[in-house]
């Protein structure tokens, strides 16, 4: 299939970005999104773009930077906003895993990064998530060092119990639900790492504590509220329910309360 | 130079070394261990878990790795579980056991006390992984479930799902999340080490590359530890991630740490198959599907020829005319042997005309069996996320039709050198997990590297590292102002300027593709002396042509994609150079590594344990001069020594 890609270039995270056109060709339907760019990319540097020069126009060129890694959807590397939405035009799926039988012969893919206030832009696609670190090290842990530690099967635990857990835990970190959310909040992200410890008696313990010193360190680092719209849950491409939000809500409120 | 070799592995009877070891090596007070500055290279299941627990011990850690946050190192994509002796199953399985197992995977080709010990931790990892909370899957009465994998014939696998391998990193990031957020731990995300930095022979930090700003930075330490994961890149096709590669080994190894079983790569057999030239990397499908699912292939050419013309479905072919090779060849284990013999026995229906696609490199992997059995909604239960990453690549849903399957490279069990300690050949330098050689030989069972990642750094390293740094708290912290970075660090501008000064013709991915053409050709499932040297020969032209036809676009000081993957690039050529030689050396079959000309009768791998029951270690001599091989000869005082079966 042939297409026509409109790419965010930007050259720094200073630096104002804009679109550029570019035409790939012959591209198989059973290529993924990602090996789409890797394409595109090979063009741009057989072209022989010198960066150095365009960038008297404030241009960014040269082959496209994004972020990838794993290309099977685990890593959460991968963070692209193709046609106006987080991940493109599949369910359930990271950019890297969407393949380009979901597109046309002669369609225009729009491509740009991540836009939100918490994820600011290093270059062209790439974005610094090094917030979502900082909001687990405010407590998305379970206080317990190595070693010492009772045997594994002392605490028995139902098996919803872990299965609903291991539907929060799923998260990949990627940022979706930042970038989908009108508000660029990041409370499915909280939420999840939240809720699946709590619903555990090993997290139990820290439960309310964690919940608020996560909750405040997000707001702390400019992300937004949240407003019930379910926008995020419906780009989460792991399938991370608002639930966990409701989850979270609880535990953030009973350590309110206890205040 | 022999003496460099020294495995310190203690005396005494094999239950006891590890035991009788801690109690006789060095520790560090806690006010000492104030004044101890660590490096730990990688995040992934070693890294994180040392990091944090060296965090946790007093040590001042930094840790470093590539991405933008540790939680993404490759750790995180291993799908299928972690195997520990818990015996929760009252299968019989023992510490004993487990070791055994492991030891006859590895094709005796592995360290008996170190494999011990490996299996001996694997219950503390267990234990470890549910106290940070995580979600194990569970039976009706709440305790932890398990599942079998290949090479094994007790139920020994924990899992959470199909990604086990994410909620073990998950949990040791997180308790490196706590270290960071505690202080005793600085971590250093998008950073990439490009150097280390050896001072009187003793290893006291790195030169590494911001690769936000491009900006070239020193950082010192007291010890060094690599976790930075196996070079399975080398071959550019993969179920590596795209970001993996050897570099941090290799840099060691060009400083003097010995590389050891450079050859011993496994190729994975249940990947989903190559699908054309635009492909960038291969997906796994977890060998825990091989518990459920059949692998099989026609036994007529003519249905072959009618799948691969589309002219029927597997699912139309008659019970009676499929070919279970698997089971058919090795009944005691069937469809769940180890993965080189898995590999070879598709390689060989392949070979033979039966590939099931229209390139003819595929086999079928069928759950109808186990859904008629079972119903759809267990399999769902079990392999749902597997099923639907397949179905998302390939468009073909696998609850209906068999999945297509082909083996691919996916792990390396050799690495750099280590004693017991883990630690190389230069004193003060680690290697933890991947990066290391020394506990799954010739082959490495399934759910045996997250088990071995997280023993290193867990477990082992905490302990045997204070021995060593029992005799450094009186040093001053390591002055980055020395003679040493900074030559260091002029070598690693130097490479960097001289890689942009090429500007040739040939794009780093092309130069990287064509690597992989000749790896997989010369160097791959099969090998034969006369393909490995053409091999040797091919991969020295293509370097000669990377160092004088390469471009690499951009500049240094910015964020630099292509300049990351050329420095990667430029060590891969090395790296498949030396796979290739140690391949040539082993005259020998023995787990992942089949040399043609060393087969049985009925094409199974036929080991020389008499010539070659020994590590491979090389030592680096220089640019353009051959390496030099030392034997460390392996000895098994408590297994018995045997061809390994799987078919009665």
């Amino acid at each position: 299939m042939d297409l026509t890609l409109k790419v965010w270039r930007q050259k720094n995270a200073k630096s104002k970005g804009h679109f550029e056109t570019y035409k790939v060709r012959n591209i198989s339907p059973d290529s993924s999104f990602l090996e789409m760019l890797d394409i595109l990319n090979e063009q741009l540097i057989s072209e022989g773009i010198d960066p150095v020069a365009v960038e008297k126009g404030c241009k960014s060129s040269g082959p496209v930077s994004f972020d990838h890694d794993c290309r099977e959807g685990i890593c959460g590397a991968c963070s692209l906003y193709i046609n106006g939405r987080a991940h493109g035009p599949d369910d359930e799926v990271t950019t890297c895993q969407l393949h380009m039988r979901k597109f046309k012969d002669g369609d225009t893919i729009t491509i740009e990064p991540w836009r939100s206030k918490g994820f600011p832009v290093i270059k062209d696609l790439v974005v610094d998530r090094q917030a979502f670190d900082k909001i687990l090290q405010a407590g998305g842990f379970v206080s317990v060092g190595t070693g010492g530690v009772p045997d594994g099967n002392a605490i028995p635990i139902p098996q919803e119990k872990a299965e609903e857990s291991m539907d929060g835990a799923a998260c990949i970190g990627c940022g979706a639900c930042v970038a989908t959310c009108k508000n660029g909040s990041a409370m499915l992200f909280v939420a999840a790492r939240v809720s699946s410890l709590a619903l555990l008696p090993q997290g139990k313990v820290e439960g309310a504590k964690r919940a608020k010193a996560m909750v405040a360190k997000m707001d702390e680092l400019g992300f937004g509220a949240c407003t019930n719209t379910r926008a995020c849950e419906m780009e989460c491409p792991k399938h991370i329910t608002v639930n966990h939000i409701a989850r979270l809500n609880r535990e953030f409120l009973c350590a309110k309360f206890k205040d | 130079m022999a003496e460099k070799l020294i495995s310190k592995i203690p005396e005494g009877p094999l239950s006891e070394k590890w035991t009788k070891h801690k109690s006789q090596i060095r520790v560090v007070s806690p006010g000492n261990k104030r004044k101890l500055e660590v490096i730990v290279i990688g995040t992934g299941l070693g890294g994180a878990s040392a990091a944090a627990s060296l965090g946790e011990l007093g040590y001042n850690v930094k840790v470093f790795c590539i991405s933008d946050s540790p939680r993404r190192a490759h750790s995180i994509a291993a799908q299928g579980g972690i195997n520990a002796a818990k015996n929760y199953q009252n299968d019989n399985d023992s510490i004993y056991r487990l070791f055994y197992d492991t030891i006859k995977g590895g094709d005796y080709r592995s360290r008996e006390a170190n494999v011990y010990r490996l299996a001996e931790v694997s219950n503390n990892i267990i234990d470890q992984c549910v106290a940070q909370g995580v979600p194990f899957a569970r039976e009706y009465g709440g305790l932890l479930a398990n599942r079998s994998f290949g090479g094994a014939q007790v139920s020994r696998t924990f899992y959470a799902r199909g990604q086990t391998g994410q909620q073990l990193l998950l949990g040791a990031y997180a308790a490196l999340n706590r270290q960071i957020a505690a202080g005793t731990v600085k971590s250093y995300p998008r950073h990439e080490m490009l150097d280390l930095v050896l001072i009187n022979g003793e290893a006291k930090g790195i030169i590494a590359r911001n690769l936000v700003t491009g900006e070239i930075e020193r950082f010192g330490a007291h010890a060094v530890v690599i976790a930075s994961g196996g070079y399975g890149n080398t071959y550019f096709l993969s179920t590596n991630a795209m970001n993996s590669n050897g570099s941090a080994a290799w840099q060691c190894y060009k400083k003097g740490a010995f590389f050891a079983n450079p050859c011993f790569a496994q190729i994975h057999p249940t990947c989903i198959p190559v699908h054309g030239e635009q492909q960038s990397k291969l997906t796994l499908m977890s060998e825990s599907l091989r518990n459920d699912g059949r692998i099989w292939v026609p036994k007529k050419k003519e249905d072959v020829e009618k799948l691969r013309k589309h002219q029927i479905k597997p699912s139309d072919i008659a019970e009676e005319d499929r070919d279970y090779y698997l089971e058919r060849r090795y009944p005691a284990f069937g469809n769940l042997v180890p993965r080189d013999v898995a590999s070879r026995a598709a390689k060989e229906r392949c070979d033979a005309g039966y590939g099931v696609n229209e390139t003819g490199l595929a086999v079928f992997l069928d759950f109808k069996t186990a859904i008629e059995r079972l119903g759809e909604d267990i399999i769902r239960k079990r392999y749902g996320n597997l099923f639907q990453m397949y179905e998302k690549i390939t468009a073909t849903n696998p609850y209906k039709e068999p999945m297509m399957i082909y083996p691919a490279i996916h792990y390396t069990m050799g690495g750099i050198w280590v004693d017991y300690n883990l630690m190389t050949t230069i004193p003060g330098l680690y290697a933890i997990g991947e990066a290391n050689f020394s506990d799954h030989g010739g082959n490495r069972l399934g759910a045996s590297a997250l088990m071995q990642g997280l023993a290193d750094g867990y477990f082992i390293l905490p302990y045997t590292i204070g021995d060593y740094l029992a005799s450094k708290f009186k040093e001053p912290k390591t002055d980055t102002n020395a003679p040493e970075f900074a030559e260091a660090e002029k070598a690693v501008r130097a490479k960097i300027e001289k890689l942009f000064s090429i500007k040739g013709k040939e794009s780093v991915d092309t130069i990287h593709k064509r690597l992989g053409h000749i790896m997989w050709e010369y160097v791959g499932m099969a090998r034969n002396a006369e393909g490995l040297k053409e091999g040797i020969k091919r991969i020295q032209e293509l370097k000669k042509e990377f160092w004088s036809n390469v471009y690499v676009a951009g500049e240094n000081g910015e964020f630099n994609q292509e300049l990351e993957k050329a420095l990667r690039l430029a060590d891969f050529l090395e790296i498949g150079e030396l796979m290739a030689r140690d391949a040539l050396n082993r005259n020998e079959s023995c787990g992942g590594h089949f040399r043609e000309e060393y087969q049985t009768e009925d094409g199974e791998t036929k080991r020389d344990d008499e010539n070659y029951m020994y590590v491979a270690a090389w030592e680096y001599k220089g640019e353009g001069v051959e390496p030099e091989l030392h034997k460390e000869p392996l000895k098994y005082e408590n297994i018995k020594i045997a061809t390994r079966n799987y078919k009665d």
